[in-house]
């Protein structure tokens, strides 16, 4: 009864409405997410993981222009199938340098958090063209402008950078400097399969064991 | 008629904000239906970037949920507002700059995912110029409703008013949070979080745009509407006042069931999945509350094609607020996620509920906003069945399709090694997607009928003047204006 009394107060006055739903959902990510975000074990990167080179940050960016995520994955389950499928599961600390994270809601595709290596830059280069020509049956879409723009061109690199410092990553002034020049010469599909090469090389032997599976 | 002192709701605009919202339901699904198709002939992109199946599956999201869905919701909200508080919309030139920037945000918002700006992160893939005009319409439409809300001359705020005020406050919240970024260039920024930590932001968010824009928002539409159209006054008042607040508190703490098993923290998952199951009761209260409501005038739904699809509605919504609890459990999530079948619970809800119920409510209010009778009510009944045909076919493929991805995906024979390639099981659902495409046509098919109906009842009408009614003495708040003399807006009260 008394509930519904307070409820009376609640919805005869447009203020403390307001409030209280501000209030009461609130609540939630005050608890759960709050703490995550000063969780270490979240932030910390694994012993391997580095920052993205300009090459490999230009070519993220390309996947994320491109949309790639909305068919992959980059998040392997501790599961015994998908280790067995794709390689050691993923780990927190993996993704440090991820802004913003890829981890994907839907597998069209396969996972690709460990594709890194996996294929000849060659082999990327073909499929990209055209999926269907090393995958007859593949519903994944062809890619023939990156083989036309230069990779300069995929946005500001020096800015990026910058901006990324200012988050926290560890770029050294020279980095900065150097970075337009590192993509000179390359087109967009260089950079996007440099990209690819190094996805899960955060990888180390400690990794190996399925704890926590 | 007394004349000067003549005081009449603003229906003009959600006259002119459900034609935007057809609009954009058209070309939304229209580009649902192409990516329908791109499952079975990938190259229908012709090589075209701005065609590429990762730029316009966001235009499909967005143009859906934020130019169908908000459009609509904006409408239903200034329409019922008026009408629960005895008193026409609160500035009302912002009102319509709130109708004509959105739509614009949503147009060029559309154009820049095709040009490749994305934030990447699902429902809030504009980039931080769109993020921060939506901010400003946000907290207009804001002013706009609690304002009216505050002139109101009738002392109880209603049930729907409680939904769309949690619609707004909670998606302005959100949408703040999970989108802050340090910007590059106009159309690249990087988020302030990085890694788990932006993954479990975002699913904050994620879950909760889904949570209360549309389930709270389209509920709010549902506490306005489904009493109108069927005469009768909601069921329970005290199980709308239980279902709101603990639908308002427990939903933001189940975002991470979308993380399982990802690399956050055991207690975060877990905490997810069991308010997760919690959710199920407010949900389904407010089902129930539809339900008995309408258990009254079963009658009219022989003859009411409206009533028709949101009493349908309802139940898909009953279904979706089922299905997901049961896939936030870890167990039925190891399975589910990452396959066809999050695909088919979406649209379950989707096309099912929001969609429907939008529709619904559409053809009830298109006729009495301007005074004439739907142009074809026969129309309306094959739409009825067409929809329905659709969404069962849509939902049945991609349950199927998802089930045996999960299935075959984990796979393993005696000796633990995969039984099944990727290769293979992505061949093997191609029979599905084509099962889907058929969904999807039929269902569009419904829609263009829709559009044809509703645009041929509005063709040279003008919005029909309505007046506010006097409001009886013991629930007056706010001093009322002189009575005027006709009360032709007089309806069932709310
Ligand atoms: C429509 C969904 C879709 C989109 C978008 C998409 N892919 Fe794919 N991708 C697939 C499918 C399906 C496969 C499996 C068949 C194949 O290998 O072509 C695949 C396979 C791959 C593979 C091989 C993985 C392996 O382990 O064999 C790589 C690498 C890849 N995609 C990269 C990309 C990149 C990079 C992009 C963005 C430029 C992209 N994909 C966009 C669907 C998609
Ligand atoms: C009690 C209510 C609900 C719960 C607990 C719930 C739970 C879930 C779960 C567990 C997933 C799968 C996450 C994953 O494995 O990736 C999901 C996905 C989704 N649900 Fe629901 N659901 C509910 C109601 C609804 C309703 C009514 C809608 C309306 C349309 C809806 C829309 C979505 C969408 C859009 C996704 C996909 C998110 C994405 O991956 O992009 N849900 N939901
Ligand atoms: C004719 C109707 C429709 C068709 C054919 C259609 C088709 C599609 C397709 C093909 C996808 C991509 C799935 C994938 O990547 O595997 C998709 C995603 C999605 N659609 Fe639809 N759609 C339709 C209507 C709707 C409606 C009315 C809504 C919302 C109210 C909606 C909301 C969504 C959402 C939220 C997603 C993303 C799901 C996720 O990420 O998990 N769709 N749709």
């Amino acid at each position: 009864m008394n509930g519904i009394k307070l409820h009376k107060k609640l919805e005869e006055n447009t203020g403390l409405l307001i409030f209280g739903i501000l209030f009461v959902s609130a609540i939630g990510g005050l608890v759960q997410v709050i703490p995550s975000l000063y969780d270490e074990s979240l932030s910390t990167p694994t012993a391997n993981t580095r920052v993205y080179d300009a090459v490999e940050l230009t070519g993220r960016d390309i996947y994320i222009r491109e949309g790639c995520h909305v068919c992959h994955s980059q998040q392997i389950r501790p599961l015994v199938a998908e280790v067995e499928r794709y390689g050691p599961y993923s780990r927190a600390g993996e993704f440090a340098y991820d802004r913003p994270f890829l981890w994907g809601s839907k597998r069209t595709g396969p996972d690709l958090h460990r594709v890194g290596g996996k294929y000849t830059d060659i082999w990327h280069e073909v499929h990209l063209l055209n999926p269907r020509a090393v995958v007859p049956e593949s519903i994944m879409p062809a890619y023939p402008w990156l083989f036309e723009r230069n990779a300069s061109q995929a946005g500001n690199i020096k800015k990026k950078m910058q901006a990324l410092k200012r988050l926290g990553h560890p770029y050294t002034d020279d980095e900065i400097a150097n970075a337009a020049a590192a993509l000179d010469g390359l087109l967009e599909i260089d950079a996007l399969v440099r990209y690819l090469q190094m996805l899960g090389t955060g990888y180390d032997e400690s990794m190996n064991d399925m704890e926590g599976m | 008629m007394s004349q000067n002192t003549k005081e009449i709701y603003h229906d003009h605009i959600v006259i002119r904000l459900i034609q935007f919202s057809l609009f954009w339901v058209i070309v939304a699904m229209a580009v649902g239906v192409y990516l329908a198709a791109e499952f079975i002939w990938p190259e229908i992109d012709f090589g075209q970037f701005w065609l590429s199946f990762g730029r316009i599956r966001p235009l499909h999201t967005n143009g859906i949920i934020f130019g169908f869905g908000v459009s609509a919701l904006m409408a239903t909200a200034f329409y019922s507002v008026q009408r629960t508080s005895h008193v026409p919309l609160f500035m009302p030139r912002l009102a319509w700059f709130c109708c004509y920037a959105w739509q614009l945000i949503i147009l060029l918002g559309g154009l820049s995912l095709l040009a490749g700006w994305t934030s990447s992160k699902e429902y809030a893939e504009l980039e931080w110029p769109f993020d921060i005009a939506i901010a400003i319409v946000w907290v207009c439409f804001g002013v706009v409703f609690f304002g009216t809300i505050a002139n109101r001359r009738i002392r109880p705020i209603y049930v729907s008013n409680w939904f769309y005020g949690g619609l707004i406050i909670v998606i302005a919240m959100l949408h703040i949070v999970n989108n802050l970024a340090i910007p590059v260039t106009i159309g690249k920024s990087y988020s302030l979080y990085a890694g788990a930590q932006d993954a479990i932001v975002q699913w904050w968010y994620g879950h909760n745009a889904v949570g209360f824009l549309l389930t709270g928002g389209f509920l709010g539409m549902m506490y306005y509407f489904l009493p109108k159209q069927s005469g009768q006054p909601i069921w329970s008042y005290r199980l709308s006042v239980v279902s709101f607040w603990a639908f308002t508190y427990s939903y933001i703490w189940a975002g991470p069931h979308h993380l399982h098993f990802s690399a956050i923290p055991e207690w975060v998952q877990s905490l997810a999945m069991v308010m997760s199951l919690v959710l199920l009761a407010p949900s389904w209260a407010s089902m129930i509350n539809g339900i008995m409501t309408v258990s009254k005038a079963w009658e009219r739904l022989r003859t009411d094609p409206a009533l028709k699809f949101v009493v349908m509605s309802l139940a898909f919504y009953g279904l979706a607020t089922f299905e997901g609890p049961m896939m936030a459990i870890r167990s039925v999530n190891v399975v589910s996620h990452f396959t066809d079948w999050t695909i088919g619970h979406v649209h379950s809800g989707a096309l099912g509920w929001n969609a429907m119920i939008t529709y619904g409510t559409f053809y009830y209010l298109v006729p009495k906003l301007v005074g004439r009778e739907l142009y074809s009510t026969k129309m309306a009944n094959l739409h009825f069945w067409l929809a329905l045909a659709g969404t069962m076919l849509y939902v049945l493929s991609m349950w199927a399709a998802g089930v045996s991805q999960g299935l075959l995906w984990l796979s393993i024979d005696e000796y633990g090694q995969l039984s099944f390639s990727f290769r293979e099981i992505m061949a093997a659902m191609s029979s599905y997607y084509g099962l889907r495409l058929i969904a999807g046509l039929i269902f569009f098919a419904g829609t263009i009928l829709m559009t044809w109906n509703l645009f041929m009842t509005m063709r040279g009408q003008k919005t029909v003047e309505v007046t506010p009614p006097p409001v009886a003495e013991k629930y007056r708040i706010n001093p009322s204006p002189k009575p005027a003399a006709d009360h032709t807006g007089t309806e069932v009260p709310a």
